[in-house]
């Protein structure tokens, strides 16, 4: 007991030491610095936990769901109230809700992240190529995002998605494309910020292809920034996905996606109100974990705006 | 306590913010006391002196903790005064003008309406009155246009006539005690001697006390009646302006020699020597 | 007082007056490129459908020599910039073509459609404003106390929430178990034949009618629909405002308001808010147009007759002439919202005027 306590207490001198030794102390000891003031946030800690659940369902979900969340018992199970066979009820099909939610986060994940990899470089790439190009590029490419910028998102998304037609997949090509412009804009920020800079100006003189600059020398730079704007962006992408999922535009049925499993239970609010209140709950709280997650992230990274 | 006729008696001051890593001790333990005279404090930046200031306005910082075995303002105990009455103080009888007008005067609001709120907080006076009385305060502080100064907001006017227009509304109600913070450090070499005309005469035609919180030595003490020299949040030497050459403090001695005299010689250049054991 | 003061020097009026010019200028420009942005993207958006828009219009089985006559009357068959120019030119002249589902031109539907969505959106944002400033300026002064927290918590809810999932369950709630409310629509059958709207703005209208019973039916149906987006923009605003009145708390002049002998409360409402206000208008703006969108999903669940409705409705009917029109119509409002914003912060801001 005691010998792990010690070994605890060296590893968090090691770590906080003011004079590191290697980089990789340096770096880590930051990273640890980091990390205790996102821990010190509680709400924070709650949204990682919630995330980490999420994932966790996601992942297990073939062992978690007690019931198909395809197959219902039509005919002795529609549209039950929450019991202890059901604990979020059945809906009209006689599924079992609380395995369609189970299933959907698989759905929400898979929204998320596709989302987010497609946005990502299409917002890395116009926004390091404006940022090192400048000029009249820089000048088009960022009228173009502004452009973007000056849509509302879901308007656009649904403009998109009626032309692309519903399902999942074209939902994901919707959202994408209407939330790129804010990578561009902080890619190229960054880019501003280290295209003047030595190492660049290095690589030039030794005759560097600008391709190859931006590739493996500025792209690199932006990544950190931008990845903490994606996490802060997963909720409103969610929010987003549901809404198209609601209005018949995402995921058709009879995936358990969750945003269209409360537009089917649309019907039945007055009556059997389970049905559509489960899914929204579980929109609501992952939805509520990443902004904590994000909002604690900000805080941890920007001490100045933090709220203490 | 009425046999003192002191304005202003403070003993042992401390100012103490607990932080995270450990309590930060500003003001440790300052003395002195104030008749209706020209006091200099004298310091360099982090030695305590603007803190020591702020404590006597009761404008500390909520999270810091202020103690003193005696804080009296005219016979009262600062300490002990309710919230709300040492409030009715600020302003009415004792102000403070503060270093730069470009932020410590309010950016959206005219300095006219600034000059009146002060008055109207303290007197049951009429719009009109009001008016009037801040334009003659205006016209106190040599602001030849004042009624064209009255409508301008912060931003449309320079420095100096900035400070001007905060020490109008500072003295507008007509304090017994102004403390001024670096009062002219912010304003061109030019102005400064302006702003500190006007405020001299203007306290010593009120015979109000003042408090001069400065860097600068040479300005303090041909400005002031005495000296409190303070270093690292105490007071290492206290004495009467004329007598500044005699300064026995090596620390004060050493703030004299940072200044250039004409035709002396100049090297080697003098160092402002830091002792530690000057701050035990 | 400031007349005295504008009178005194006409020369100072007008050279404001100028630099406002000039800044409304580049305004206009921006807004003239954005929209142009706009028309591009939804031009861009109807050439990607897979519906042929000239089948659409006079039906799959129409003879091939129809279909030839309907895609030259259209300007389909020149090439691709001419029919946008063509689109462009239309649509500056507010013409989308006709609505497949209603039959009658798609701007005339907006607007008569438009006021509902104003309206709700309008009320929305009032409300936001109503709890917004007062707990963001409260979890400022009390920062990291427990109010604080909760002020963040309940923004943060309002950040995650499904607008159309609350829509629901408040009028489960609210209107079937409680009555508290109507339920969904903007008016009931009662009035719904015998009111005549002059404005469109139902509550604007009952009140210059004097028409108390049409009012209170009215209020009764907005309610609901209107404080959960009211909710949403409550989250924002009072986020934002929290952030203004903290940055403008350690301010100097807060110092010397203090000096003055000030009350807090006068501090805090008579100089450090009248402070963030100029921010802050730019974000009741942005707010206001978040509302805007939000409105879609939150009519499309209370059958409120706007333009989010109308937007969902044709999407569902493949109206795609309605879709891009109510699209360009809500990106244009957005878009002026924007540039609103930032002219009013010019115009709040005694800084940026001289």
């Amino acid at each position: 007991m005691s010998v792990t306590d010690t070994s605890a207490m060296s590893w968090r001198e090691w770590l906080l030491s003011e004079r590191p030794q290697s980089r990789s102390q340096a770096r880590l000891g930051r990273a640890y610095m980091t990390w205790r003031r996102f821990t010190a946030n509680q709400l924070a800690v709650v949204g990682l936990f919630i995330i980490l659940a999420l994932v966790f369902v996601a992942i297990f979900a073939g062992l978690l769901a007690p019931y198909s969340p395809v197959v219902g018992d039509l005919r002795g199970s529609r549209l039950l109230p929450p019991d202890w066979a059901h604990w979020m009820g059945t809906d009209d099909q006689g599924r079992d809700i609380l395995s369609r939610v189970i299933y959907g986060s698989r759905l929400t994940l898979y929204v998320i992240v596709l989302v987010a990899l497609i946005a990502a470089p299409i917002g890395l790439v116009v926004g390091t190529v404006a940022g090192y190009a400048g000029g009249w590029t820089d000048a088009v490419l960022m009228r173009i995002t502004d452009i973007f910028l000056a849509f509302p998102k879901l308007i656009l998304a649904l403009a998109f998605v009626a032309a692309l037609g519903p399902g999942i997949e074209n939902a994901i090509i919707a959202i994408a494309i209407t939330s790129w412009p804010p990578y561009a804009r902080i890619a190229r920020a960054e880019t501003l910020m280290v295209r003047n800079s030595d190492y660049i100006k290095a690589v030039e003189i030794m005759g560097a292809s600008p391709g190859r600059i931006i590739l493996r020398h500025i792209m690199p730079m932006c990544i950190s920034s931008l990845i903490v704007r994606v996490t802060l962006d997963m909720a409103g992408i969610i929010i987003i996905a549901a809404g198209l999922g609601f209005l018949g535009l995402g995921a058709q049925p009879p995936l358990p996606e969750w945003g269209a499993m409360i537009a089917s239970g649309r019907r039945f609010i007055l009556d059997q109100w389970w049905v559509a209140a489960m899914p929204g709950m579980a929109i609501l709280i992952v939805s509520l974990g990443f902004n904590l997650l994000g909002d604690g992230l900000r805080d941890a990274l920007d001490p100045r705006s933090s709220g203490q | 306590m009425s046999v003192d006729k002191n304005l202003l008696e403070v003993e042992n001051l401390k100012v103490r913010f607990p932080t995270r890593t450990g309590v930060i001790e500003a003001v440790r333990g300052v003395s002195f006391s104030l008749g209706r005279e020209r006091l200099g404090i004298v310091g360099e930046s982090g030695s305590g002196k603007s803190q020591t200031g702020r404590a006597i306005m009761g404008l500390t910082d909520p999270r810091a903790e202020v103690t003193a075995d005696r804080l009296e303002f005219d016979g009262i105990d600062l300490r002990s005064l309710p919230a709300r009455e040492r409030r009715a103080l600020r302003g009415k009888r004792v102000a403070m003008i503060l270093q730069d007008p470009k932020y410590s005067l309010d950016p959206v609001i005219s300095i006219g309406r600034q000059i009146v709120e002060t008055l109207r907080t303290h007197e049951k006076v009429s719009r009109a009155e009001a008016r009037e009385r801040a334009l003659d305060m205006l016209a106190a502080v040599q602001i030849r246009d004042p009624k064209r100064v009255f409508d301008l907001y912060p931003h449309e006017v320079s420095g100096g006539m900035g400070q001007r227009a905060m020490i109008a509304m500072m003295l507008v109600a007509g304090p017994e005690l102004l403390i001024a913070d670096e009062p002219t450090s912010a304003l061109d070499v030019t102005v400064q001697l302006d702003v500190l005309a006007i405020l001299d005469r203007l306290v010593a035609d009120r015979g109000m006390g003042l408090i001069f919180i400065s860097h600068d030595l040479r300005l303090v003490s041909s400005f002031c009646d005495r000296v409190v020299v303070m270093y690292a949040g105490k007071v290492v030497e206290q004495l009467p302006a004329s007598e500044l050459a005699n300064a026995q403090h090596p620390y004060t001695q050493g703030l004299l020699d940072c200044m250039p005299k004409i035709g002396a010689d100049r090297h080697p250049l003098p160092v402002l020597a830091r002792k530690a054991e000057w701050a035990a | 007082m400031s007349v005295a003061h504008t009178t005194n020097e006409p020369g100072r009026r007008s050279k404001k007056a100028s630099a406002l010019g000039f800044a409304l200028l580049r305004f206009v420009f921006i807004a003239a490129v954005t929209f142009l942005g706009l028309i591009a993207v939804t031009f861009f958006i109807g050439r990607v459908m897979p519906i042929d828009p000239v089948l659409a219009i006079v039906g799959d089985r129409a003879p091939a020599s129809v279909v030839a006559a309907a895609r030259q009357q259209y300007g389909f068959d020149l090439p691709v910039w001419q029919q946008f120019l063509l689109y462009v030119q239309k649509a500056l002249q507010g013409d989308f073509g006709t609505s497949v589902l209603s039959t009658y031109p798609v701007m005339q539907d907006i607007r008569r459609v438009f006021p509902a969505t104003l309206e709700l959106a309008t009320v929305g944002t009032l409300i936001g404003l109503l709890f917004g400033i007062p707990l963001g300026v409260l979890a400022a002064v009390k920062r990291g106390s427990f109010i604080d927290q909760a002020v963040r918590v309940i923004g943060l809810i309002g950040y995650s929430m499904p607008i159309f999932w609350l829509g629901l369950l408040g009028l489960l709630v609210f209107y079937a178990r409680l009555g508290w409310v109507e339920g969904p629509g903007r008016i009931g059958i009662a009035y719904e034949y015998t009111f005549t709207p002059v404005t469109g703005l139902y509550l604007l209208d009952a009140i210059i009618q004097r028409d108390w019973g049409v009012f209170r039916d009215v209020f009764s149906h907005i309610i609901l629909p209107a404080s959960l987006l009211g909710y949403i923009s409550m989250a924002y605003i009072s986020r934002m405002t929290r952030s203004f009145m903290l940055n403008e708390l350690a301010q100097e002049y807060v110092v010397a308001a203090r000096a003055k002998g000030l009350s807090e409360a006068r501090i805090i409402w008579g100089h450090a808010l009248r402070n963030a206000a100029v921010p802050l208008v730019t974000v009741i703006a942005l707010s206001y147009a978040t509302l805007l969108e939000g409105s879609v999903l939150t009519e499309t669940v209370f059958s409120w007759p706007g333009i989010g409705l109308y937007l969902t409705n044709s999407l569902q009917n493949a109206d795609m002439n309605a879709v891009l029109g109510a699209t360009v119509v809500i990106g244009a409002v957005f878009i002026a919202l924007n540039l609103l914003s930032d002219l009013l912060y010019q115009l709040l801001d005694p800084r940026t005027r001289s």
